[in-house]
């Protein structure tokens, strides 16, 4: 399905690409998330490319922490499951070295919240980031003027940063956070935590996003509370790419084949 | 040790030294900033720090006496220890001086609804207890675990008037209980203020809760000098956030007095069955929760640890920034001090001067009782006697099951 004569490249130019292509296709790219380790410990060696089979343009990896306090309860159980069962920021790593080495070529962006890279040590985190494959971090509990070193880090290694705009980001501060997110930026399309049970307002969305098009030529990805191929399609022509988590932790259960269904679905969404 | 003009902390980023700030998701920082702002009118506002003192004198009875315990001290045969009695203070411990602030300072935003966390539910019952008196709306969320230990308060809460959701997550403790509070404002930003119960948490919160306690030490140092004739030695107060440590200590930063905040040694150091964040140095490094950088209890991945104390309220994996600083700084002295001991500090006061203290005042009491028998007696060590126990009593009459005959 991919175009063999594009050279493979890793990091922010990766999800360059992913855009491109999807642009070119006339849709919006597809971004998915997963929780790893869960529902067992080795699970996104199977699930990332069932994901990438049906026709996710990125992957977000979500590296599990104790106190997800952006994350609803699909997220939250999952995070906790993937703990008890062993998983750790560096078992992560060496699955998604593992993913790379089995051919998976979709862009990987590690989700995880800060304490744990703190922990790692932030030069050190992204660099394993790369060597192990990954294309990026997206930290959702690092503000733009706390992420100094981690940017620092991220530039040095080619790695992409994204961050995230809310709806209660005002527009100086919007522009700034464009300013700095590298490979696209994360739009939340409402207030709250990760959750597919939770709706946005449209209009609203609508207005954000025409808010955000002004302030930066950013890719724009949204997510939050997207989990239905109606939803999706009602997304294309607004955002760059849709961004669905929960949806995807809550069908992990059901296995590989199920999952690429669920997802070549909302693919077929996105085509305008 | 160079003196550190303390007063000026924290930043304007929120950091006092290397710890603080504003570690939180992106939705947040716009009430965060709200917050901020609405703090600094008030700050100047004469009438709005009237009606606090106001609230603290008609309302919560202070100010607090200090009161000289003389049996405890024939006792234990050395220093003489004092007491502030923040126990005396309406809803039975000092959490109702940041409740009131706070809640005034949310009725000023505009807010109709406040949400807190709680772990012992002192800080549960001030907020209950501030929303009842200013009428808002109040949701206070609580771990399953403490709601079981501290049931007492569970239902002073509700008969306050406010909803207590449990927590399921996780250790059920304060830990989660912020999360979930956390969770809540992130839904609910435009009507809803909160409440934040500790010295803790993203900026501005460990500045803010600072400054509503800092009461208790201001009232102390000038009852010292009046009572006693001079001020204190060594000041004792317990550390789980530690807004009363903090409260009592800020008062006397710039005097040649002494400092110890007590955490909880639990069970154990050695067993990482406790919430002692200085007192072990492989699990209580350098991390962030809850939105600030600061010491916390975690593991070799830098996931946060569960904690054990047999004091919910200091049941928690993250020490407030500004003792972060001050620990480092040498300013004050962290020790901790074991369920056992606590319990037989809290046995101690109840014997010896007829107070039944909170099992988290009993932990500084426990570490007072120490100084105190190491010291001369002309030697001053005021504890801050910051809760009454009658929270405490199922969980004290199971630990002296045989005793009490119960």
């Amino acid at each position: 399905m991919r175009d063999e004569t594009m050279v493979a490249r890793q990091g922010v130019q990766a999800l360059e690409q992913a855009f491109a292509r999807a642009r070119e296709e006339g849709r919006a790219a597809l971004i998915t998330y997963l929780t790893m380790g869960y529902p067992k410990p080795e699970a996104a060696l199977e699930l990332v490319p069932a994901l990438e089979a049906g026709g996710a343009d990125i992957v977000e990896l979500g590296v599990p922490f104790s106190d997800p306090v952006a994350d609803g309860p699909a997220i939250q159980r999952a995070s906790y499951l993937a703990l008890q069962a062993g998983m750790t920021p560096a078992r992560c790593l060496a699955q998604v070295a593992r993913l790379r080495e089995a051919g998976v070529r979709v862009p990987l962006l590690l989700m995880g919240y800060y304490n744990p890279i703190f922990h790692y040590g932030e030069r050190a985190y992204v660099r394993d980031c790369r060597q192990a494959g990954a294309d990026g971090l997206i930290v959702p509990d690092l503000p733009p003027e706390e992420a100094d070193e981690l940017m620092d880090a991220c530039r040095q290694e080619g790695l992409a940063l994204v961050f995230l705009a809310a709806p209660t980001t005002g527009p100086e501060r919007l522009r700034e956070i464009a300013g700095r997110s590298t490979g696209f930026l994360y739009v939340l399309s409402r207030l709250g935590t990760t959750g597919a049970e939770r709706r946005f307002d449209m209009e609203e969305l609508r207005r954000r996003l025409a808010e955000v098009r002004r302030a930066s030529p950013i890719p724009v990805a949204v997510g939050f509370g997207v989990s239905t191929p109606e939803q999706a399609r009602a997304l294309v022509g607004l955002a760059d790419g849709i961004i669905v988590g929960s949806a995807v932790v809550e069908r992990a259960v059901d296995g590989a084949a199920a999952l690429r269904e669920y997802v070549a679905g909302l693919r077929a969404a996105l085509r305008q | 040790m160079r003196k550190v003009d303390i007063d000026q902390l924290p930043d304007a980023r929120g950091y006092f030294g290397p710890y603080g700030g504003r570690f939180v998701p992106e939705t947040l920082i716009a009430p965060l900033q709200e917050l901020e702002e609405a703090y600094r009118q008030v700050k100047e506002d004469g009438a709005f720090w009237e009606e606090y003192r106001a609230l603290l004198h008609d309302y919560v009875g202070r100010p607090t006496p200090v009161t000289y315990a003389r049996r405890l001290t024939e006792a234990c045969g050395g220093a003489r220890i004092w007491l502030k009695r923040e126990d005396l203070a309406h809803t039975g411990a000092h959490k109702i001086n940041n409740a009131l602030g706070q809640a005034l300072l949310a009725k000023r935003m505009g807010k109709t609804r406040l949400i807190a966390e709680t772990g012992a539910g002192q800080h549960g019952v001030a907020v209950a207890t501030a929303a009842a008196l200013l009428g808002l709306e109040c949701t206070i969320y609580m771990g399953s675990e403490d709601m079981r230990r501290q049931q007492p308060n569970v239902l002073r809460m509700r008969l306050l008037g406010a909803e207590v959701r449990p927590v399921d997550a996780g250790s059920r403790t304060l830990k989660d209980a912020i999360n979930e509070a956390l969770r809540d404002w992130s839904f609910h930003l435009q009507d809803t203020h909160y409440l934040l119960g500790s010295a803790l948490g993203p900026h501005p919160y460990p500045r803010l809760v600072r400054d509503f306690q800092r009461v208790i030490g201001e009232e102390a140092r000038a009852q010292m000098l009046e009572q006693a004739g001079r001020l204190p030695d060594v000041l004792v107060a317990c550390v789980g956030g530690g807004s009363n440590a903090i409260g009592l200590f800020h008062a006397f930063l710039q005097d040649p007095v002494e400092m110890v905040g007590v955490e909880a040694g639990g069970a154990d150091i050695a067993s990482g069955r406790h919430a002692a964040r200085f007192a072990d140095p492989q699990r209580g490094r350098v991390g962030i929760l809850h939105g600030v950088k600061t010491y916390v209890l975690q593991d070799a991945h830098g996931q946060i640890l569960n904690t054990h104390s047999i004091s919910a309220g200091l049941d928690y994996p993250a020490v407030g920034p500004e003792h972060a600083l001050l620990h480092d700084i040498g300013r004050v002295r962290y020790t901790h001090v074991g369920d056992d001991e606590a319990l037989a500090a809290f046995r101690a006061l109840a014997r010896l001067e007829g107070i039944l203290p909170a099992l988290e005042s009993a932990h500084a009491l426990a570490e007072a009782m120490r100084l105190a028998a190491a010291r001369p007696a002309e030697h001053i060590i005021l504890v801050n006697l910051s809760g009454r126990g009658d929270k405490d009593l199922d969980t004290v009459t199971q630990a002296l099951q045989e005793e009490l005959g119960a």
